[in-house]
């Protein structure tokens, strides 16, 4: 698993290869099986506060969903199906590390400890970004694809050079591999032994193109290799594989050994986002053949199956959900108003004149409305 | 965040009501304005049923869609490229059935590399095929910048004409939807700076067919750009619709006190904003340029030469924007005949703001009308004893 120092490139290629399979520590079934490649197993209570997180995850997700159906938020793009990827990108951080969200990782922000109403607010309507990224360390969500993906690269070297042993975990879809940002970002971490890992979660499609249209690779995984960059692929649907070969990999980044690159196989049970119709693209038979490697109940057989998951546990973890879910319907039910003239008040750190002349106009404009300043 | 549908089906945000902003768009959508710019037909239901003659009522995006097909089966150079215009048929639907209909070859879905895309339209142009791109949306253009500017822009002047890439490059634009950011910008201004590329932006359904047809057929690179705020109208139009040769403002309305120049999305609230004019006393002349690039600086001049005043619109931020070019070529052109300084209305000079504020940012028929006040009216010499009664009483 680590990069050895070696002489034959030969070796050093292996290095950076990825396994010939996705690891894996559970079958759909929630059983153990032999295929993790080694890497170490993450703690129990770890794979608890996993499951947990998962669980929140779904039931956000849904109601997120209803809500956007419902016409109370935009259309929102669900993660269910990723919630090991969603909850495990954010456990395998320290609070001091720093996470690099796309507009599907909800989820991620979720387990990171944002509060959900501030991860809605795009969807919301109210501003592009909710929530302090300073104070929590996790990047607004980026919607242009993989244009975060450099932006995480060159903070983990900032940090680095600062001295501390902070790591940057930028996520990204398959699709956004296609992109030129996210070579960029690859060799430039390479380049700069940056210690960030990139997590793509490989959901099989881009709307509704299919991973076979973004790349003819043996797998994404392979992507790593030329950049010098060591990679990984791992079912992404096994929560104990993700949070075993995330640690991993962090790990690896704040041991100085340069950045990593993570493939996760998923699949987005969902559509696109709320109003996509996903009929047009994917067959249901498709979609049947993932629903049973579902990624929290393949987790939850597991647990309950070693003793580490009672019926009071769970209990509790659903009783947690649905407080989650009535938050959320109540924060968007009675949903604040933002004072109009907030888009002209961070667009420079000290207004322009130009800008206090278009406000003032605003407002006059909004008092000849009659409407008021809403 | 994206398929188009899904952030585009939440809705237009009509001025005047920040709960509605998540209404689904239903057909009562349809700015009255430019409804009112249809021919009286009755409309029947859908776009593949054809009215009375030639005549068929159909949205602006099924306009652009028909006008993709006819192009497409009147030269087999035509391709259609981008992301998710194959199976999908496009986010907005616009490439709907031309996978079906023409095959692969000529309806492809490509990676998701917005440059990638653009650069290898250029070799399928420099091999003599007609590509035409879908950008998904107005800021995932972006990335391709390069390419549009570097190369599809100047490649013919580099290679003294030998090698001119032929291509349209579609981009929905502009907001209004009650889209997420990224989802809204109105970014004409880059593509207009750059010389080399045409850039048209169709407000009528008829429009929509002949523009793309004729941005298809054009010789040079154009950028055609579709407000998404429009994609939904409905209206009849008389198929194959072809207009004027790419390069002619249309007046949409005849007026005798002021101009208004714009084009795309804000053509229908020009018209609103004419109609609100009217009832105090403002007689408005409304141009729509439908192409920014080339600039038909005859209609324009001869419009505000006729009125003596000119107020610019459009959606995208003001400061550089297309509006200061109109403003210049209308000052240089008619300062003898200007009563008044020529004025834009424009979005403020903020990034896209949140869709729950988005239509505080566009300009709407307040902010028009504000405008209009501020034409000078009362410096004029009181020339009212030389109009007919019912003129302008301002
Ligand atoms: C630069 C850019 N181009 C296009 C889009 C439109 N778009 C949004 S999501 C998406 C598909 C992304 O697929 P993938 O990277 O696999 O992520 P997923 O949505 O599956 O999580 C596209 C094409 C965009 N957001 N940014
Ligand atoms: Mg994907």
């Amino acid at each position: 698993m680590t990069t050895e120092a070696t002489g034959g490139l030969g070796q050093l290629v292996a290095g950076l290869l990825p396994s010939p399979s996705p690891i894996r520590f559970l079958d759909p079934a929630g059983e153990p099986v032999d295929e993790h490649g080694g890497y170490r197993p993450p703690s129990d209570e770890l794979t608890v506060r996993a499951y947990e997180a998962m669980a929140l995850v779904r039931r956000f997700d849904t109601q997120a969903t209803a809500l956007a159906r419902q016409g109370r938020i935009a259309a929102f793009p669900s993660s269910s199906g990723q919630e090991a990827c969603q909850a495990g990108a954010a456990l395998a951080l320290r609070p001091g590390d720093w996470l690099f969200p796309t507009y599907r990782d909800s989820g991620a922000l979720l387990s990171r400890g944002v509060d959900p109403l501030e991860v809605l607010a795009p969807v919301r309507g109210h501003r592009h970004c909710g929530y302090d990224p300073l104070a929590h360390r996790c990047a607004p969500m980026s919607t242009p694809l993989a244009t975060q993906a450099p932006h995480g690269t060159g903070l983990a070297v900032a940090a680095r050079w600062k001295g501390t042993d902070e790591v940057a975990l930028v996520l990204l879809g398959d699709g956004a591999t296609s992109e030129g940002d996210f070579h960029e970002a690859l060799n430039f971490a390479a380049v700069f032994r940056a210690p960030v890992v990139f997590l793509v979660q490989n959901n099989r499609y881009a709307i509704s193109v299919p991973l076979s249209r973004q790349s003819a690779a043996p797998s994404l995984a392979y992507k790593g290799v030329g950049y010098g960059v060591r990679a990984e692929q791992v079912d992404g649907n096994d929560a104990v594989a993700v949070l075993a070969v995330l640690t991993e990999a962090v790990g690896h980044a704040r041991a100085g050994l340069g950045p990593m690159l993570v493939e996760a196989h998923t699949y987005r049970m969902g559509p696109h986002t709320s109003s996509d119709d996903p009929g047009r693209y994917r067959d249901d038979d498709e979609v049947a053949m993932w629903r049973v490697r579902d990624p929290i109940e393949r987790l939850r057989a597991y647990l309950r199956g070693r003793g580490l998951l009672g019926d009071a546990a769970e209990a509790a973890v659903a009783a947690r959900a649905e407080t989650l879910a009535a938050q959320v319907r109540a924060g968007v039910a009675d949903d604040a108003r933002v004072a109009p003239t907030e888009m002209f008040d961070h667009v420079y750190a000290a207004a322009p004149p130009v800008l206090a002349e278009q406000r003032a106009a605003l407002l006059s404009e909004l008092g000849a409305d009659g409407e008021g300043a809403r | 965040m994206t398929t188009g549908r899904s952030t585009a089906v939440p809705s237009r945000a009509p001025a005047g009501s920040a709960e509605r902003i998540w209404r689904v768009r239903g057909e009562a959508d349809v700015p009255p304005a430019l409804a009112a710019l249809a021919p009286d037909t009755d409309t029947d239901a859908d776009g593949d049923e054809a009215g009375p003659a030639s005549t068929v009522t159909m949205t602006m995006t099924q306009a652009l869609n028909q006008a993709l097909r006819d192009a497409m089966a009147a030269d087999e150079r035509v391709l259609v490229l981008g992301e998710d215009v194959g199976r999908l048929g496009g986010v907005f639907r616009v490439t709907d059935g031309l996978l079906a209909a023409f095959g692969e070859r000529r309806c492809l879905d490509t990676p998701l590399a917005e440059a990638g895309i653009v650069g290898f339209a250029v070799g399928l142009a420099m091999y003599g095929l007609r590509p035409v791109v879908e950008l998904q949306f107005d800021a995932f253009a972006y990335p391709a910048f390069e390419q549009v500017v570097s190369h599809v822009a100047k490649l013919g002047a580099r290679t003294a004409g030998r090698l001119r890439p032929a291509m349209v490059l579609r981009i929905p634009y502009g907001g209004g939807v009650g889209a997420v950011e990224h989802h809204s910008d109105s970014s004409e201004a880059y593509y207009a700076h750059t010389a080399g590329l045409k850039v048209v932006t169709p407000a009528t359904v008829a429009d929509a067919y002949s523009l793309l047809r004729d941005a298809i057929d054009d010789p040079d690179p154009v950028v055609f750009l579709e407000p998404k705020r429009l994609y939904w109208t409905r209206s009849p139009v008389d198929l194959p619709a072809r207009a004027e040769p790419l390069g002619r403002a249309a007046l949409r309305r005849a007026g005798r006190d002021v101009t208004v120049v714009t084009y795309g999305a804000t053509v229908p609230v020009a018209l609103e904003a004419a109609e609100a004019a009217a009832g105090r006393g403002w007689d408005v002349e409304v141009v729509d340029l439908r192409s920014i690039v080339p600039f038909d600086d005859g209609t324009v001049v001869a419009s505000v030469r006729r009125t003596g005043r000119c107020v610019v619109l459009h959606e995208a931020q003001g400061f550089a924007g297309v509006g200061a070019e109109i403003a210049a070529r209308v000052q240089e052109r008619c300062f003898h005949s200007l009563a008044a300084p020529v004025l834009r209305v424009t979005g403020w000079d903020v990034p896209y703001p949140a869709p729950k504020l988005e239509h505080h940012h566009q300009p709407g028929v307040a902010r028009i009308l504000a405008a209009f006040e501020r034409l000078q009216w009362d410096d004029e010499p009181d020339t009212r004893w030389l109009d007919p009664p019912g003129g302008r009483t301002s």
